[in-house]
């Protein structure tokens, strides 16, 4: 120990740590040994569908709810029981929770006020926050004059001035229409490199997760599903749960020959993945855009096209080929009716063990 | 034709609604002792109402328990809400309805009840008891005009604050009570207003020695009513009047400055 400076101690501690965090209400559990890591700087998405215990982590945080179970770690010092507002953090709520009987700026020097900060460095940390937002002008506004957008980035603003270590945001961009919500995203990245402070980001949007985050943590049922950077996420899902929930795409009953040869619909399939044994059943996951569409004959399985959308940039087709509907997108248009040929690049097959229960599922992935 | 039949129809409401307490103007202004007979313009009743001692004690007791009955039964009852609001949702369910029975109990039985009450415990029957009466029973309108306010804020502001660095005490002042007064102010005033007109229960539980207008009032319709009692009636119907207007004014501005 002694022969390492404090900097490097330093940076290999987790600034969070969430240990065993079980949670349940009216014995429902919603957090089952939830266990997770955050590093200094980082920006790290909780990714789930609805109800799956993402505010409910991000409250055990914020302090607002007590585990039944575990600790939580900050910088070394269990803060399990420390209250909300002694705590280094601060929050973006999911519905924003401005206070209406303030106006903007009397809402972004709260938190300053309460720490007990000067006139003349309130006025300026109000000028600069507004001005990260884009709201330059705003402080006479009342809460109620401000649309849905600018209302989450007085939020923001009201959050950042505080200078958190941590800013946990809850899908704080659930509320707004598909252009404003991208117009944010670029922001929040934007702001999170300007303040160099760590963010702990909620959503049940993928697309969203995979742009912002430098980590996503998938989320179901209060389990980690998977943990990793978004390219690991979206190329290599670990379980038919998160190649479902991320993206599109086909998950196939499969049965692994012998390494690196699946049988899918009958169908010899080369791929990259060892040590599944032989003859073992698998779960296989190929990407819509990884199929590669021939003429009859020229791929591994032949079909027929079922269905055929334009989807902006390119067309989502369904293929009718060895009793399975694969859903397929390419750039260029193949018909309804028209027979073709499909085939995979080995690397674009994605080989998964086949869970026996959710429970097994469950803990197989907790590991 | 539909609108003269709309504005025909609207001024008979206005008419019915009005005619008696304008009928009971005009008396008070009557020379004369009878009702049926106008004899002359005269201010001699006001004048007699306020030189009669009986009368300006029973208006004084009147409001100042209506002032204070509504105060206390505004702070219990708003304490009473936070708590309420932190209790988990069958609780709370509870907690209602055990709150809306005395609302829909009659007040006499109120009244008895509250005084058989009084006299078990040997208290004596006198200002204090009627206050603490009205303080019961005013209390469930503050609460049901309060706890709808919590349901809106849903605890929201007030864990921001918190996440900013507020202590409960001062997230709850600085926070909570601005978002919830719209709610506090409207049960004072109906806590204030069913106050002011309560008869059955003040009747059962004041002493001998006490009296509050409307209890004064009833004991004079035994022995007949004199015009004073008109004026009386007249300057209250005025001065609710004028607050009225005062806090409708008031309320609007405020509106007009939040947009
Ligand atoms: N205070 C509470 N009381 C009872 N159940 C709750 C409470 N908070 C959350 N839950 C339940 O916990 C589960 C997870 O909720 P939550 O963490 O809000 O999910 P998410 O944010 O991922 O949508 C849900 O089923 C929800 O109904
Ligand atoms: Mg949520």
């Amino acid at each position: 120990m002694g022969k390492y400076p404090a900097e490097f101690l330093k940076i290999k501690m987790p600034l969070i740590e969430l240990i065993d965090i079980s949670k349940s209400y009216d014995g429902e559990t919603v957090l089952d040994e939830f266990n997770l890591k955050i590093k200094e700087n980082e920006f790290i998405t909780l990714l789930g569908p609805s109800g799956c215990g993402k505010t409910t982590t991000l409250r055990i945080l914020g302090g607002f709810v007590t585990p039944d179970t575990g600790k939580v770690i900050y910088q070394g010092k269990d803060i399990t029981n420390l209250a909300p507002n002694k705590r280094p953090l601060n929050t973006v709520f999911q519905k924003y929770a401005l206070f209406p009987n303030m106006n903007i700026a009397e809402n972004i020097a709260f938190g300053l006020k309460i720490s007990g900060k000067s006139k003349e460095y309130i006025d300026d940390k109000i000028k600069y926050a507004l001005k990260l937002v884009n709201l330059n002008g705003y402080e006479k506004r009342s809460v109620d004059s401000l649309s849905g957008g600018q209302q989450q980035r007085i939020a923001i603003a009201r959050a950042i001035v505080n200078e958190p270590k941590v800013l946990l945001l809850d899908e704080p961009l659930g509320a707004l229409d598909l252009k404003l919500r991208q117009e944010m995203q670029y922001e929040l990245i934007r702001l999170k490199k300007e303040l160099g402070i760590t963010f702990l980001y909620v959503t049940h949007d993928q697309e969203e997760a995979l742009t912002m985050s430098d980590k996503v943590v998938v989320m179901n049922q209060g389990y980690i599903q998977q943990m990793g950077t978004p390219e690991q996420i979206y190329n290599e899902p670990e379980n038919a749960f998160v190649a479902d929930f991320i993206g599109d795409s086909n998950i196939i009953d499969g049965v692994m020959m012998e390494d690196r040869v699946v049988k899918i619909c009958n169908h010899i399939f080369p791929c990259i993945d060892e040590g599944f044994g032989r003859n073992k059943p698998v779960d296989v996951v190929i990407r819509p855009e990884d199929i590669i569409i021939g003429k009859p004959g020229e791929g591994t399985i032949d079909g027929v096209v079922t269905s055929n959308v334009f989807i902006g940039v390119h067309y989502e087709m369904c293929i009718q080929a060895g009793g399975f509907e694969w859903l397929a997108q390419n750039t260029t248009s193949y018909p309804v009716g028209t027979h073709v040929s499909m085939r995979v690049v080995p690397d674009n097959i994605q080989i998964m063990n086949k869970p026996q229960s959710e429970d097994e599922e469950a803990m197989a992935l907790d590991e | 034709m539909k609108k003269t039949f709309k504005g025909l129809y609207l001024a008979l409401i206005v008419f019915f609604l009005y005619l008696p307490i304008f009928t009971l103007m005009v008396l008070s202004f009557n020379e004369g002792k009878t009702m049926n007979a106008w004899v002359g313009f005269s201010l001699k009743w006001y004048e007699e109402m306020f030189n009669n001692r009986q009368i300006m004690e029973a208006l004084g007791n009147t409001f100042t328990i209506a002032f204070w009955s509504a105060t206390i039964a505004t702070i219990v009852g708003t304490i009473a809400c936070i708590g309420i609001n932190a209790m988990g949702e069958k609780k709370k369910s509870i907690i209602m309805g055990l709150n809306n029975i005395p609302l829909l109990n009659a007040d006499i039985v109120i009244g008895i009840s509250l005084m058989l009450t009084f006299l078990m415990f040997g208290i004596s029957l006198n200002y204090g008891t009627v206050l603490f009466s009205h303080i019961t029973f005013c209390l469930p309108y503050v609460i049901l005009s309060v706890m709808p306010k919590f349901k809106q804020l849903q605890n929201l502001t007030y864990e921001a604050a918190l996440d900013l660095g507020a202590t409960p005490v001062y997230a709850f002042f600085k926070v909570v009570l601005p978002d919830i007064m719209p709610g506090i102010i409207s049960g004072f005033l109906l806590a204030f207003t069913m106050s002011v007109d309560d008869f059955v229960i003040t009747h059962f539980t004041r002493g001998a020695g006490i009296n509050t207008i409307s209890t004064l009032i009833y004991s004079q319709v035994k022995v007949g009513i004199r015009p004073t009692l008109y004026a009386l009636s007249t300057v209250i119907f005025v001065i609710v009047l004028v607050v009225l207007i005062a806090i409708n004014i008031m309320s609007n501005k405020k509106k007009e400055k939040n947009i």
